[in-house]
């Protein structure tokens, strides 16, 4: 354990997430150094610093696209994303699309706490429409994300919802979501108690319905879909779906073939090959 | 243009100022889609194969179809390391091409286009120039289709320089092998008889210009300078390319793509170029040689990350292929307006360096070097390239590309289940941003069991961890400011290459691809009796600011030649040496400055003082 203390309020749903992760990883067998957590910007995005791992702290929305580039180098890494409701679904966006339908090896862990907090109390790509902030005094204009169907719609083969108010269950959400062959979504609802006095624990802690408890079939799709729509006075949590079918990006990276590119010389172009290169410009 | 100044046209005293030497240019000028590039490139790989050097130039719109584009291209008995005007030879496949291009080729030159073009041969006659009309779609039909007609017009231009038939065959023969032996025989039937055609033709006979095939010269490689930065980077154990497509950077994701399994890089097309920089700084994190290759656009955006890589330390090959800006500009042609730009580019304080190689070889060791520099001062490093250095294709022997030109060097870099490095611990804890008298500090690659860390973009202490502190701050930032001091100290830059004479009357000073314009530039200017010297730089940042004053000490006259409109060079070079250029030669329609227009513009930046 790291000795840095948390510069999170007290009460803050970061908390238990950095306990839950701690948890799963150390069930789940994995070292310090066979870890690489990487984050984005904000209160939570700060949790790498919290630990015993190998951490990078990117830019606000970056996480994604570092962590993809870091777990193509290093296969032999578990790579870990952290990041807030504004970095993953807002400024980062594109990349998370895109990392959705790309299906790289990460464990992607959203601080979802519906508000932007370390910059004071502005609205987020999950605030609820007609949410008076700083930034929305007439209320927020957009409809939210609904970060669960738009990861179903953009093929991320595990989905799932966790609660910050439940550290045993959310670890063992991340748990499931380490064993996952591909990307793996948990969006984690995580009361930010300073700045939104809304979605409160006790706000979320009324409305949530476990899947598992529901009856939900994770590899059903169309269930999943239908699942997914429920957010309000009913906010499921629990694994959405998940599809182990789908090979993770860097399984079918040509350029992997001949192991992890950190294990390779760097003069290692025998003098035959770097002959044949230049004769195919001759 | 001036009335003397005419005398420093590059083709002047063509063909050849000695009997037995060439110096031909051609241009091939047609609709996009026409294959006009491919016929260009064709024409150059037959004549470097016949022993000539080449330098060739394609100069097109961004557009897919329609528009006139064209190819220059350049063939002579001596390298060269520039396109030259004016042209000998408009193969011309459409009658817009000769308008277009009438005007401003050589005296004598000959205009090769279809009989069927409604074209007014005593005009062209009349500018001075040599109306050869060939039935090349006929010929074409005759055996197949009209889409043959690049190949009959190839094949004509071939003919009236009596440039050997079974060079151009060798290539007819490779560029359609896929299509299918029917069609190579077609294409064949096509290019022999528009080539006897031409040995026929009564023109012919009136036309100076000849390329015979050259026996007994060894084999050159043909390369863009797009290709001679992979290879570089390839050497230089590069493993990890990630970009977005965009010209004229494109070719390297391509070619480094193209070569990926065999060699076994991971290449990664991404979303955006804010990915595209992420993703090579994360792999540079895990300890593969990372690079992301980009124009101005794309490096605008990368900006942040470059400063995410600078507080990071992390290592990471940056290209920025230069091409006419602002905004999308002038997306397929060049420019060399971004160098204040990288120079400062991300917010805050931190070091880089930036090369901006000059010509292929040049490009081809940068590359190298870039990724030793990245890893061994854990910074962003960018290499400045442009459209004319990455497009314009130049022969090359083989040797030239010496990969043992620069062995890989990593530094205080520790691969998992290497020995320890001595400056590694203190009391007992690895700490990745230790305060070190060289600013470098021990990187152990992530894996480590004897080595957990963290990297924040945050300001950190030594060990990483997130902190405003003051003294750690300022301790900090000293660090990583260091390193550039260290570079300087230890000889990693380079002071300006000088060509030509040793002492001149007018130094052309110099920076990136203009470097061939430039240094032919000097042999135009001595013609004309005006002793000329070039100073050229290649590496920018840090800047090796005494061998640059030591060089400029010794000007008497200089004259800053650059692609861009307001002097960058020029003002740089009076901030970091406080010297101040007489003259400023610059050129910022798009098109590559050309040797003759360098040598005009130099007398006329200096004109009375000189002779």
């Amino acid at each position: 354990m790291s000795e840095q203390r948390p510069t999170w309020c007290p009460g803050c749903g970061d908390f238990a997430i950095l306990a839950a992760l701690r948890e799963a990883l150390v069930q789940e067998g994995l070292a310090p150094h066979q870890v690489a957590v990487v984050s984005g910007i904000g209160c939570g995005s700060k949790l790498p610093d919290y630990m015993r791992v190998l951490g990078f702290m990117t830019l606000h929305g970056r996480p994604l696209p570092v962590a993809t580039g870091l777990r193509l180098a290093r296969p032999d890494l578990r790579v870990v994303v952290v990041d807030g409701d504004g970095d993953a679904y807002g400024i980062g966006g594109n990349h998370w699309l895109h990392t959705c339908r790309r299906n790289p090896g990460l464990v992607h862990l959203v601080e979802n706490n519906q508000i932007y907090a370390l910059t004071k109390g502005q609205y987020s790509p999950t605030t609820d429409q007609g949410t008076r902030t700083t930034t929305s005094p007439e209320g927020a204009p957009e409809r939210p994300v609904n970060p669960i169907r738009t990861a179903l719609a953009a093929g991320a083969t595990f989905v799932a919802r966790g609660f910050a108010g439940e550290p045993k269950e959310l670890a063992r959400l991340i748990r499931a979501a380490l064993r996952h062959r591909g990307y793996a979504l948990v969006d984690i609802l995580q009361p930010c108690v300073t700045f939104n006095k809304i979605n409160t624990y006790d706000w979320y802690a009324e409305r949530i319905v476990r899947l598992e408890e529901a009856g939900h079939d994770p590899s059903d799709f169309d269930a999943a879909w239908a699942r997914s729509g429920e957010f309000g006075e009913r906010i499921p949590v629990g694994v959405f779906y998940r599809s182990e079918e789908v090979p993770a990006y860097e399984e079918r990276v040509p350029g992997l073939k001949r192991g992890p590119l950190v294990e390779r010389p760097l003069d290692e172009l025998d003098e035959a090959t770097w002959e044949a290169l230049k004769r195919e410009l001759i | 243009m001036g009335e003397g100044w005419a005398t420093l046209s590059a083709g002047d005293g063509k063909p050849g100022r000695k009997a037995e030497e060439q110096d031909v240019s051609l241009v091939i000028g047609g609709d996009a889609g026409q294959g006009v590039e491919s016929s260009g490139a064709g024409f150059s790989t037959a004549l470097a194969r016949a022993g000539y050097h080449v330098f060739s130039i394609a100069d097109y719109r961004s557009r897919i179809r329609g528009g006139h584009n064209f190819y220059q291209i350049r063939a002579a008995t001596r390298p060269v390391a520039s396109h030259l005007d004016p042209p000998a030879l408009l193969l011309a496949l459409t009658a817009e091409s000769v308008e277009l291009h009438l005007e401003n080729l050589a005296d004598g030159a000959a205009v090769v286009y279809d009989r069927s073009f409604r074209l007014d041969a005593a005009a062209v006659e009349r500018a001075g120039r040599l109306p050869v009309p060939v039935p090349m779609n006929e010929i074409a039909l005759r055996h197949g289709s009209k889409v043959m007609m690049n190949t009959a017009a190839l094949a004509a231009a071939a003919g009236l320089l009596r440039f050997p038939l079974e060079r151009m065959e060798e290539v007819v023969r490779q560029n359609f092998a896929r299509k299918g032996e029917r069609v190579v025989e077609a294409n064949l039937a096509v290019a022999r008889e528009a080539y006897a055609e031409m040995l026929r033709h009564p023109a012919a006979e009136r036309f100076r210009y000849r390329l015979p095939g050259r026996e007994g010269q060894p084999e050159r490689m043909l390369l863009h300078g797009n290709h001679a930065l992979c290879l570089g980077a390839l050497a230089a154990g590069c493993r990890f390319v990630a970009a977005y497509p965009m010209t004229p950077a494109t070719t390297i994701l391509e070619w480094m793509t193209a070569h990926a399994e065999p060699l076994g890089i991971v290449t990664k097309h991404a979303e955006d170029e804010l990915a595209a920089v992420c993703m090579a700084i994360g792999a540079g994190f895990g300890g593969a040689r990372a690079m992301c290759s980009t124009s101005g656009g794309g490096f605008s955006l990368m900006t942040e990350a470059l400063g995410l890589a600078g507080m990071t330390e992390t290592p990471v090959v940056v290209v920025d292929v230069q091409r006419g800006g602002p905004s999308t500009g002038l997306p397929t042609r060049t420019e060399q307006g971004d160098l204040l730009f990288v120079l400062h580019a991300s917010q805050g304080e931190f070091p880089r360096f930036v090369l901006a190689p000059g010509d292929h070889v040049e490009a081809f060791e940068a590359a190298m070097r870039a990724f030793n520099l990245a890893e061994k001062y854990q910074v962003p490093v960018i290499l400045l390239s442009d459209q004319f250095l990455a497009s314009s294709l130049r022969t090359l022997e083989p040797e030239r590309l010496r990969r043992d030109a620069v062995p890989p060097e990593r530094g205080k870099t520790r691969r998992p289940g290497e020995p320890p490095l001595p400056e590694e611990r203190r009391d007992g804890d690895y700490l990745r941003f230790a305060f070190t008298a060289d600013g470098i500090s021990p990187r152990v690659l992530p894996g480590d069991p004897d080595a957990v860390y963290g990297v924040p973009s945050d300001e950190h202490d030594e060990a990483g961890h997130i902190t405003e502190e003051i003294a750690n701050r300022r301790r900090m930032m000293e660090k990583r400011m260091r390193k550039l001091e260290t570079a300087l100290a230890a000889g990693e830059m380079r002071g300006p290459r000088r060509l030509g004479p040793e002492e001149a009357e007018v130094t052309l000073l110099a920076w990136g691809s203009t470097l061939g314009p430039a240094a032919e530039a000097l042999e135009l200017l001595a013609r004309a009796g005006v002793r000329a010297n070039l100073l050229h730089w290649c590496d920018l940042w840090p800047f090796a600011g005494e061998a640059a004053e030591r060089e400029l000490r010794r000007v008497r006259r200089g004259v800053v030649v650059e692609q861009n409109y307001t002097g960058q060079f020029r003002r740089f070079l009076r901030m970091m040496t406080g010297y101040e250029a007489e003259g400023l030669v610059r050129r910022y329609d798009g098109r590559p400055l050309e040797p003759g227009e360098i040598a005009r513009g130099v007398l006329r930046e200096v004109g009375a003082g000189v002779r």
